[in-house]
């Protein structure tokens, strides 16, 4: 085996050269890397190659597959509209393999513990490693060195990217959807499978050498809204059992009861009100986790105390946002994903719960995109170090757990607020480094503890702001060394000198690796 | 075929807390098989940790089993000894050293308007519990802890007392029903606790049990501290005993009321109104305040209810009530603000006293706001009512220059 070469990047993390044999560029620094050149263009296609009558039915997805040429060492994506539900991409590696198909790429938009299936295929050479996230299971199988290349994690918006500067070349796009119609006209707010948007699938119907369409709920032309259009489209699928509508829009979007998380949530709204984030004509974006939720609950009652309207969300959405566009208190709703039924339902019938896309939302390659006109975006993590840099795709204990989803491109929000318990049964989220550096910290501007509230030096204008406040502002360090004389002080993992996988940065960098679990 | 007990929790939503399964051997050596969580990170320590307390317990050989959900050292050694104890009784005790300032005393007139009653076998709740700052936090060993698990909420409740900063919280103990309940005394009297509530009470002779209990532990120890006594009210023999109890000693800082026992007691439905339990807790206050200490009320059960709790802080206090044990971290703002005096009650407090000082220093005899006679009794509320807006920063301490 040949040695690896590697690299140290502007944020001092070693990176390799080369990943899965392509050179990978080094992380620069926050807004310096501007590649040159044209973007990538599909072929050229010809509507007269096309049925004349746009009935693009074929009678399987495996007639499908190898219509559009399906052959080994290719890269196929899907997309997580469903959730932890998708049955479709474990359908379509389920067809690879039993055709022979090896060295297979899986371009998911993100992986969720139900591709726990697609295991086997990665221990047999049908996939040959995973660009995209690695979710649970899939993340275990890969930090203890499963996978035969080396996986790729992006955001939302660098997914976008890669396919948009020719990074990745996606040949076939898989795109299942709630409802769609036999010319490809598809969208995701009708039928059992429903999901709301079906914004992550954009990209690839635009960029994909080609694309299938599958549903569980084929009706007549025209299928309006056309979320996606038809005209990208190659071929479209009928089928039963692309989802599992329970687990879609599971209905678990549910303010967390936990007093702790409460409290927590409760502090980071009172802070984002001692500061006048929380404005007339403010814009905020929460996710659906339990204590994010509630961050929003607790916005909902300062708002309505003041008489102060916001003049967007950005979603996730879910019914406690809904509830806020519906009485008033938000202007419009930009729906990126949408968590519950009341989300899709909504979206299908209000016109101020608009979709978004990565393109719109977070898109690299874009002249500007919405993730810096958001006043105030509430996150997770699983670890912050005290020079504020965020993790959030493994755990302190070096196993990769979780993708990166939309947290970096949110980073550029006009302030970044991450709310975390110190430790989490005993595993400390606040440490002395991260494990694995996804966020740098000159982009996160809070950090919220149920036992006190870091300001990033950087910020002093909001350190000005709640001076005076009664809010217990401390420094991470100082919280560091709370969480360690409650915890004690933990073990670093170790690990072995093979990369597992690397994190890509919005622009396509490589930010940081995630090397093997020593056993 | 060697006896193997089990002590503590594993599975389903149980979190910071363990499983310890013990078996006893003639030879082999300590066999210790971690699953943890935390493996990576504490896996080390917590293995050396667990062979000491062995050692300590002069365990040579044995397999101990223990299933980790992140549980700390003080709750590992907790279930490690109670473990121990159900094979090999000792009365030795493995005590790690003191985490907080133990030493920090409330006093007797220090407010305890909300009180947290924690489960005393459950970790989980107790090591965030102070940041919701409640008055106080009590560590229930009585109906909170299932039969069989007692001996081992002893140990972890002994250990919670020392290892978990409770953030300022005063440090009570429910202990279980007499005469089960002066056992539980060894493992907390040692340990700082600053209260002890006793459950049913029902004459002041059972105050004097506890006290002479509290009293023969105390002797050996170096810096006893003061422990207050909490007697709560839970039957209609306790209520008719209730002056006699609130008098039995000098110790006796409160009485509170249990309403599910009493009505059961009664032979009635409790009510949301009321009703069938006023006459009891009319009783409980009367005897509190002539005895010249604090009453409490039972706790609101239904912990989804915001508005209901309001409301019946409310009613509560306009009977005389001081406080009211919560069952659920966010009950604690609620009936706080709700006992603490409202804005017009402090109002009307600063004004009565200025015109009341502004007539001691002119010389006279008798006040009159507006067309109302201000006298003695009058005053002294006043005087209350302040003492506690300006305890609870609802008043600056600079009142009299403010309102000037």
């Amino acid at each position: 085996m040949t040695e690896q070469v590697m690299n140290i990047n502007a944020a001092g993390r070693t990176v390799p050269a080369m990943v899965n044999d392509s050179p990978a560029i080094p992380y620069q620094g926050v807004g310096k890397y501007s590649p040159q050149g044209n973007k990538k263009a599909p072929h050229i296609r010809t509507c007269i190659d096309f049925p004349h009558d746009g009935d693009k039915r074929v009678v399987s997805l495996k007639e499908a597959l190898v219509k559009c040429g399906l052959k080994d060492g290719m890269t196929i994506s899907t997309h997580h509209h469903f959730r932890n539900g998708d049955l479709l991409a474990n359908k379509v590696f389920d067809i690879a393999h039993e055709m022979g198909i090896k060295e297979l790429i899986w371009f998911p938009s993100a992986s969720f513990p139900c591709h726990r299936h697609l295991i086997p295929y990665l221990k047999d050479g049908t996939i040959h490693h995973i660009e995209g996230s690695m979710n649970g299971p899939l993340g275990k199988f890969t930090s203890e060195g499963g996978m035969k290349g080396t996986g790729v994690l992006r955001s939302h918006g660098g997914r976008y990217q890669a396919i948009q500067d020719g990074e990745i070349n996606i040949d076939i796009a898989v795109i299942g959807a709630g409802c769609a119609d036999s010319f490809g006209n598809a969208n995701g707010l009708y039928g059992p499978s429903a999901s709301g948007l079906l914004g992550f699938a954009l990209a690839d119907a635009q960029y994909a050498d080609k694309v299938i369409v599958v549903t569980d709920n084929m009706i007549d032309f025209p299928c309006v809204p056309w979320q996606i259009q038809g005209n990208y489209v190659d071929y479209t699928v009928e089928m039963e059992g692309i989802g599992n509508p329970e687990e879609i829009v599971s209905g678990t979007t549910r303010i967390t009861s936990s007093p702790d998380r409460l409290y927590l949530a409760e502090l980071t709204a009172k802070f984002c009100e001692v500061t006048g984030i929380i404005h007339d004509g403010f814009s905020f974006q929460s996710g659906a986790g339990g204590t994010s939720l509630a961050v929003g609950e607790f916005f909902r009652k300062i708002m309505k105390e003041k008489g102060i309207k916001a003049r967007f969300a950005r979603g996730g959405s879910n019914r406690y946002l809904v509830s806020m566009l519906e009485e008033g208190l938000i202007d419009y709703l930009l729906d990126g994903q949408t968590f519950d039924l009341e989300g899709v339902q909504s979206m299908a019938e209000n016109d101020h719960h608009v979709w978004t896309s990565p393109f719109t939302s977070y898109n690299y390659h874009g002249k500007g995109n919405f993730a810096g006109m958001v006043d105030v975006v509430i996150l997770g993590a699983t670890e912050i170090d005290i020079n504020f840099n965020g993790n959030v795709v493994t755990h302190s204990d070096g196993c990769l757990q979780h993708g990166l989803g939309g947290w970096q491109n949110c980073l550029f929000s006009k302030n970044v607020i991450i709310p975390v318990p110190l430790f989490r049964d005993r595993i400390p989220v606040i440490t002395d480094e991260v494990t694995t550096l996804c966020g740098p910290g000159e982009l996160i501007d809070v950090v919220v503890t149920e036992r006190g509230i870091a300001i990033n030096p950087l910020r002093q204008d909001l350190a000005d702001k709640v001076k005076g406040s009664g809010l217990p502002v401390r420094t991470l360090e100082d919280l560091m060394n709370e969480a360690r004389a409650i915890c004690g002080t933990p073990v670093k993992p170790g690990f072995t000198d093979k990369t597992v996988a690397i994190v890509k940065w919005v622009d396509g960098t490589v930010i940081d690796q995630v090397r093997q679990l020593a056993v | 075929m060697a006896k193997t007990v089990v002590a503590g929790n594993h599975g389903g939503d149980i979190r910071s807390d363990c499983q310890v399964e013990l078996t006893l051997s003639d030879r082999g050596g300590l066999r210790i098989d971690l699953d943890s969580k935390v493996d990576v990170l504490f896996g080390r320590h917590i293995r050396q940790l667990i062979a000491e307390i062995l050692v300590f317990f002069s365990i040579k050989h044995a397999k101990v089993v223990v299933r980790d959900s992140g549980a700390l050292d003080f709750v590992i050694a907790a279930r490690m000894e109670a473990a121990i104890k159900k094979l090999v009784p000792s009365e030795k005790e493995y005590l790690l050293p003191p985490k907080i300032n133990c030493a920090q005393q409330r006093g007797r007139e220090a407010r305890r308007c909300t009180r947290l009653y924690l489960p005393g076998n459950t970790p989980k709740m107790m090591i965030n519990a102070g940041l919701h700052k409640p008055d106080g936090i009590i560590l229930d060993l009585e109906d909170s802890v299932a039969p069989e698990k007692k001996d081992e909420a002893r140990l972890l409740v002994r250990n919670a007392l020392t290892q978990v900063d409770f953030y300022g919280a005063e440090r009570m103990v429910r202990i279980n029903r007499l005469p089960y309940g002066l056992d539980d005394l060894g493992y907390v009297v040692p340990h700082y606790v600053q209260v002890i509530l006793i459950p049913k009470c029902e004459d002041g002779q059972q105050v004097h049990q506890v006290n002479k209990k509290i009293n023969e532990i105390s002797q050996s120890l170096q810096q006893p501290g003061e422990i207050f006594i909490m007697p709560i009210l839970e039957s209609a023999l306790g209520i008719e005993n209730a002056f006699a109890i609130a008098g039995a000693a000098g110790n006796v800082i409160a009485l509170a009321i249990g309403l599910e026992d009493l009505t059961a007691d009664l032979g009635v439905t409790r009510t949301r109104e009321g009703k069938e339990s006023l006459y009891a807790r009319t009783r409980l206050v009367n005897a509190c305040k002539a005895a010249g200490i604090l009453a409490f009320d039972s706790v609101f059960s239904d912990t989804s209810d915001e508005e209901g709790l309001v409301q019946a802080v409310r009613e509560s206090k306009s009977l005389g009530f001081n406080g009211m044990g919560c069952i659920h971290p966010r009950q604690i703002k609620a009936v706080l603000n709700g006992y603490l005096p409202d804005s017009e009650e402090i109002r009307k407090a600063v004004k009565i006293m200025l015109a009341w000082e502004e007539a001691q220093a002119s010389g006279k005899a008798v006040v009159a706001l507006g067309t109302k006679m201000i006298d003695a009794p009058v005053v002294k509320q006043a005087i209350r009512i302040i003492e506690e807006a300006v305890d609870a920063g609802l008043l600056p301490v600079t009142w009299r220059e403010e309102h000037d």
